[in-house]
């Protein structure tokens, strides 16, 4: 499904990422680990480059409308799904069968009582869920998803995740937490300054072995 | 190690324009003409004390047609504004707006009055189209500027409009809406100023006033202009924009017709340069264009640079005296009352106005033109760094009095205010070169009686120098502003320069 080969990427004109070579197949869920900079968005963005048709894409800074509400924000994800004309009626009346498909996504993602409140209103755990909800509305048949957890509580976390985990079939994640890694994912890349130093199925892995990369 | 002070180099430039502005003073006429003028001007302020009210139906008919000018100007000039931000990246767009920028409103006003005569189309295309320009310019910024990330986390497929309206235009609202209400507050004083050439607003009555000595309706006008501007506010409002919108052309008076024949003979005839027009030999042609050159617009160019230079550091002394009058670290809430009372007056009243109004008293000399820019501008830009003052805090122990102003507040504020003077500057300029309608030697006095004396194409010639010497101005305070690392950072509710962009 996604094939790299001999890949390099450079983010604002310095090298980060060298002879990346990726082979991911259909339903396949990897982590990304390794320390900051070591090149795990470069490469998020990079696939997005490569293969951005049908991917959903949940990145470090959200990409939200601070403006419009949780609803329109997760409807974004959909757009292309419907006519022009019918996407700017939503904007000034949300079309009712859509309000009810985004709730049941927000419900699962505890947001469902915030559904119609200005994005720019909410914390940062909340907005990071919003952008989740997007990608779980848009549902494409692949996720980037750039430690989509970072501002969410452990026990969230694992809700988060797993909403994550059923809602798409192939799955790339930048994750700093090894624990949640090792759990939600089958298979991990390690990273270190911008090349692949480890790729294993985490069943062969444990705490330890991925210690070594911090 | 020896070290020496050094000034910076703020301090250097800013000597540097004191010294050009004093040097210009050689070359100002600064005559008071006028035999009493103090008498006049006594006579003027009595009137502030009994404004006459009884042409209630005329004062009414002169506001409802500066409102509809203003509304549909900037109306037409936002939306064609807004398509050519859209394709602001073409060089050939960018280069026409900053053309047809550099040219006054009432400049546009006196070509269009020679096309379509007294029609509403003058007054509509005078200020729409120099809008349109502005407005072109600083949505584009505000496109460019604004985050983008929420476009680059959207779908693949998704159209150009969705992605727009849905990704952009929500979070960029704010700052369009801001600034469009800003343009309309400066359209209704272009409006009013279209009055002095002819056009039923508020500059006619207010001028017929004047000549009849009338102080007591001036007084009423003027009155009703702050008022308006004042609540603005309040009467502003998106769901009322479209009513407006949907009256005025029919408030707008109309009882002239478009000449096509003009229209033609203005483009086929009138602005061709005489001698081409004769088709006279190329020295002829050469004398015509030097005769031009050495006995208008040089003489043209230097009064309007001596007026800029001069009025550009008085506009400067005054506003760094007159901001303490509304910061909190200098007055209590009574005392920055009256200063925003009295900023708030001289930043709403038209420089033209108030030119016009000094032009009486005191006679046409470069005097009433140097006070009715530098009070303008200075209250403008008074109201601007006094407000940043504000937000400023000081240590609980900080000096009082003159300490504090010339320790605390001036070294901290001067990169702003220097900032604002630069982009004000540029506007002094274009405001230099109107006041010369009034009678002043400036490029718009050689434009204006070119126009009088039916010699358009001199007249097209020397608003095309005016245009250029804006533009040379413009690009030396871009370079000025850069060189300095100059930045303004007053939050008008659009975070960024837009307030006084223009």
């Amino acid at each position: 499904m996604i094939q790299l080969q001999a890949e390099t990427a450079s983010y604002r004109g310095v090298k980060t990422l060298h002879d990346i070579d990726l082979h991911i197949t259909k339903g396949e869920k990897l982590a990304l680990v390794g320390q900051s900079g070591s090149g795990k968005s470069t490469l998020i963005k990079l696939i997005y480059d490569r293969y951005p048709v049908d991917t959903s894409l949940v990145p470090q800074d959200y990409g939200l409308v601070q403006h419009l509400s949780v609803y329109h924000n997760t409807y974004i994800g959909r757009l292309d799904q419907f006519s022009t004309w019918y996407n700017l009626v939503n904007l000034i009346r949300p079309w009712p069968d859509q309000v009810n498909k985004v709730r049941a996504i927000l419900t699962g993602l505890q947001l469902e009582e915030h559904i119609f409140r200005p994005v720019g209103e909410l914390s940062g755990g909340q907005k990071q869920r919003v952008a989740v909800a997007r990608s779980l509305f848009q549902k494409g048949q692949l996720l980037l998803a750039d430690e989509p957890v970072s501002s969410v509580d452990e026990q969230q976390s694992k809700e988060v995740l797993k909403q994550l985990m059923d809602g798409f079939s192939t799955i790339v994640l930048a994750l700093h937490d090894i624990q949640l890694a090792l759990a939600f994912c089958d298979r991990i890349i390690g990273l270190e300054n911008g090349r692949i130093v480890l790729d294993r199925p985490s069943k062969s892995l444990s705490t330890q072995d991925l210690l070594s990369l911090y | 190690m020896n070290t020496v002070y050094r000034h910076s180099r703020a301090w250097n430039v800013s000597w540097l324009f004191v010294l050009i502005g004093v040097f210009s003073l050689v070359f100002a006429d600064l005559e008071v003409i006028s035999l009493e003028p103090w008498q006049e001007l006594k006579r003027l302020f009595l009137g502030l004390f009994s404004p006459d009210w009884t042409n209630a139906s005329e004062i009414a008919q002169a506001f409802l047609q500066t409102l509809s000018f203003a509304i549909l100007g900037v109306a037409g000039g936002s939306l064609a504004g807004f398509l050519l931000a859209l394709v602001f990246h073409w060089r050939l767009v960018r280069v026409s707006c900053a053309f047809i920028r550099a040219i006054h409103e009432l400049f546009w006003a006196l070509i269009f009055l020679q096309i379509f005569g007294l029609h509403p189309l003058t007054g509509l295309l005078a200020i729409g189209l120099p809008y349109a320009a502005t407005f072109a310019k600083i949505y584009a910024e505000i496109l460019e500027e604004g985050d983008k990330s929420a476009l680059q986390a959207i779908g693949h497929n998704v159209s150009t409009i969705s992605s727009f309206f849905y990704a952009r235009l929500p979070d960029l609202w704010a700052h369009f809406k801001t600034y469009t209400l800003y343009r309309l507050e400066c359209g209704l004083r272009s409006s009013a100023i279209l009055g002095f050439v002819g056009l039923p607003t508020l500059g006619y009555s207010l001028s017929s006033a004047f000549m009849e000595g009338h102080y007591s309706v001036v007084w009423a006008l003027l009155l009703l202009f702050y008022l308006l501007i004042a609540s603005i506010r309040y009467w502003v409002r998106p769901a009322l924009l479209p009513v407006y919108i949907i009256a005025a052309p029919f408030i707008i008076a109309n009882d002239s017709q478009i000449s096509f024949e003009n229209v033609a003979r203005f483009f086929t005839e009138d602005i061709i340069p005489a001698p081409i027009r004769n088709g006279e030999t190329l020295a002829e042609t050469w004398h015509w264009f030097s005769d031009l050159f050495m006995t208008q617009a040089l003489p043209g160019i230097a009064n309007t640079l001596v007026l800029t230079q001069i009025a550009l550091v008085v506009t400067g002394a005054l506003a760094l005296i007159m901001f303490p009058l509304i910061s909190r670290h200098f007055f209590q809430r009574t005392g920055r009352g009256i200063g925003h009372l009295l900023l708030v007056v001289m930043r709403s009243t038209p420089e033209y106005i108030l030119a016009y109004i000094f032009l009486q008293l005191w006679g046409p000399s470069m005097l009433p033109a140097i006070a009715a820019l530098a009070l303008h501008n200075g209250a403008i830009i008074g109201h601007l760094i006094g407000r940043y003052s504000t937000e400023m805090t000081l240590r609980l122990d900080a000096a009082v009095g003159l300490n504090r102003y010339f320790y605390e507040m001036v070294p901290r504020l001067y990169g702003q205010f220097l900032a604002f003077l630069f982009y004000r500057w540029e506007i002094i300029l274009r405001e230099s070169a109107i006041l010369g309608i009034l009678g002043i030697a400036t490029l718009g006095f050689y434009i204006d009686s070119s126009i009088q004396e039916l010699y358009f194409d001199k007249a097209m010639i020397l608003i095309v120098i005016t245009a250029l010497l804006n533009v040379g101005v413009d690009a030396l305070s871009r370079y000025l502003r850069a060189r300095l690392r100059l930045r303004t950072s007053v939050d008008c509710g659009a975070g960024n320069d837009y307030c006084t962009a223009k």
